[in-house]
């Protein structure tokens, strides 16, 4: 009982930073998103979207809101917990977890917690945003929670993963930029895969983006080129790899310990 | 009760030399013990080991009777670690790290507050609670590592070079007061290249060379093995020349300075005796070197024959 009120109090404690810390740089955490977001729904929503017409029934505008809103969620999600997490190694105080009377389990649920923090904020300020383009009609609230919380587990763990790795802060950009923004790009944000050729389609399949972007989706319009089962078997299996690696980690002590 | 045992204890790094090569240690409970050595000796090594920072690749080290492998937690939640490098976030305010350090320990906010008021104005750094840990002074930062190390109240202390880069005035406040935690009861164990600190604060000593503990004593007994001290004497009246003192290696500085060194034999008293006889009047003595820093850097010099003494 006494180490369940101690993991609990530790567990906010993190939490608790890691707000504090994306909060108190929201000018560079919060509002560059919405920022951006707003630039993509007015050039591809309105300006472009105004040439290209419907998508699956869909004004573009509309159909692009999931995968925008999701694509902020990713990014922020997992720049929070990579670029905590590797100050922390890189500032040594890490070392104030370590010497602490943790489980591993504590310190990566504490972090991914933060991320999950940021991405939902983000994920709001951008939804926020995107009512002054699109009217929000929600298909599922059920899946477009489940959607959101669970995409930001998964990318929060994957930052963590990355900070474990990283030895600058140069590493901490790489995976974003070659594989994040790519994977994003190409997981049906700005389209639906069934516009593309069928070898693209298969092709696109092996995209786990795609699966979140289409599940969340189905819970916003209602549409999706996926089925829910596969997309929710994809997320948990990824969020159990990740977790259970991520743990394997902090057990073996890789980057954080000599 | 011990607070520390280290049985066997060895670390090879990685691609990397042994560091440790199985050592043994204990402490006392209530000890103020000294584990010094030369730079590379393996004192961080042993000290991340302890306090879990450090992976052993074999060895047992218990903590008040609970062994690290098995009772991790029960070993980390009695210890307090000043490591040698300021390692907080430089970014966050100073009473944020206190409070966020409790709350790793289990410490609910409202109360680790209390704690953080009563450790930093007990160091003299509450006017700074709000100050982002950045703009303290290097002074301002040893003692803040101090303050964390203790707000969750640990049975044992460690202190890695914890005056490092601070002020005379700031190093002997820092003693007085780990010297008033010690006497409430928390062990301390101190690493630290003054060694005057070391000669000044504690009661036992190791001194551990090329990853090997060479030496395990009591204060007191390792300084009466120093032989010969030296010393420096001040006198009233200018001197042109010195003649020789017999059983006294003594030479002159300056006109009214003299630097003699003593046989624990001969004494002090047959120096002054024989000074006193050629009409010179000794107005101060001191110590040329301290006492421990003399005798530490004999044994490093002529590489102490390991396992002689150590306990």
């Amino acid at each position: 009982m006494r180490d369940m009120t101690l993991y609990w109090v530790a567990f906010r404690t993190i939490v608790t930073k890691e707000i504090l810390r994306f909060s108190r740089i929201w000018v560079q955490t919060v509002l560059p998103p919405a920022i951006t977001m707003a630039l993509y729904f007015i050039i591809f929503g309105k300006l472009i979207g105004a040439q290209i017409g419907d998508m699956e029934g869909f004004r573009y505008v509309d159909f692009i809101v999931p995968g925008l809103i999701l694509m902020s969620v990713i990014s922020n999600s997992y720049a929070n917990v990579v670029s905590s997490f590797y100050s922390s190694k890189f500032q040594r105080n890490i070392e104030e977890l370590l010497i602490a009377p943790l489980p591993n389990f504590i310190i990566l649920a504490g972090y991914v917690a933060g991320g999950v923090a940021r991405g939902v904020v983000v994920g709001i300020v951008v939804t926020a945003v995107s009512l002054f383009f699109t009217e929000l009609n929600v298909h599922s609230y059920l899946v477009t929670l489940a959607v959101f919380v669970l995409t930001s587990i998964l990318f929060a763990t994957a930052g963590f993963i990355n900070a474990v790795y990283a030895n600058s802060f140069d590493d901490i950009s790489i995976v974003p930029t070659f594989v994040l923004t790519p994977l994003t790009y190409l997981g049906g944000v700005f389209y639906s895969i069934s516009m593309l050729p069928e070898f693209w389609q298969r092709a696109s399949l092996v995209n786990p983006v795609l699966y979140m972007v289409n599940a969340f989706r189905y819970g916003l319009l209602g549409v999706s080129d996926i089925a829910m089962w596969q997309a929710f078997i994809i997320i948990f299996g990824f969020i159990l790899a990740l977790g259970s690696f991520a743990m394997w980690l902090l057990a073996r002590g890789v980057g954080i310990k000599s | 009760m011990k607070a520390l045992e280290i049985h066997n204890l060895r670390k090879t790094y990685h691609h990397g030399p042994e560091a440790l090569c199985g050592i043994d240690l204990a402490v006392d409970e209530g000890d103020f013990f000294a584990l010094l050595g030369p730079n590379g000796a393996g004192k961080s090594t042993a000290i991340g080991i302890i306090s879990s920072l450090v992976n052993k690749s074999d060895g047992q080290v218990r903590v008040f009777g609970h062994d690290l492998d098995r009772e991790p937690s029960a070993v980390k939640s009695c210890i307090g670690l000043v490591p040698q490098e300021f390692n907080f976030n430089q970014f966050e305010p100073v009473v944020e790290i206190l409070v966020n350090q409790a709350g790793y320990y289990g410490i609910a906010r409202r109360e680790a507050y209390q704690r953080a008021e009563a450790s930093l104005k007990q160091l003299d750094l509450w006017g700074k609670r709000n100050a982002q840990a950045r703009e303290l002074s290097g002074g301002m930062k040893r003692r803040l590592m101090i303050a964390r190390a203790l707000v969750h109240r640990p049975r044992l202390l460690i202190l890695d070079e914890p005056t490092a880069g601070v002020d005379i005035e700031i190093r002997r406040s820092m003693w007085d007061f780990l010297r008033e935690t010690n006497a409430a009861g928390t062990t301390i164990i101190l690493t630290t290249h003054y060694l005057e600190e070391a000669e000044s604060l504690c009661r036992n000593i190791a001194i551990i060379n090329h990853g090997r503990i060479a030496e395990r004593a009591r204060m007191n007994e390792l300084l009466r093995r120093l032989h010969t001290e030296t010393f420096v004497l001040d006198v009233r009246d200018e001197l042109a020349a010195l003649n020789d003192i017999p059983g006294f290696a003594i030479s002159r500085i300056d006109g009214t300075t003299l630097e003699v060194s003593v046989t624990r034999e001969r004494g002090l008293n047959a120096l002054f005796v024989a000074l006193a006889e050629r009409d010179i009047e000794v107005l101060s003595l001191r110590n040329k070197q301290n006492r421990l820093e003399q005798l530490f850097m004999d044994m490093v010099r002529t590489g102490v024959e390991l396992g002689d003494h150590a306990g």
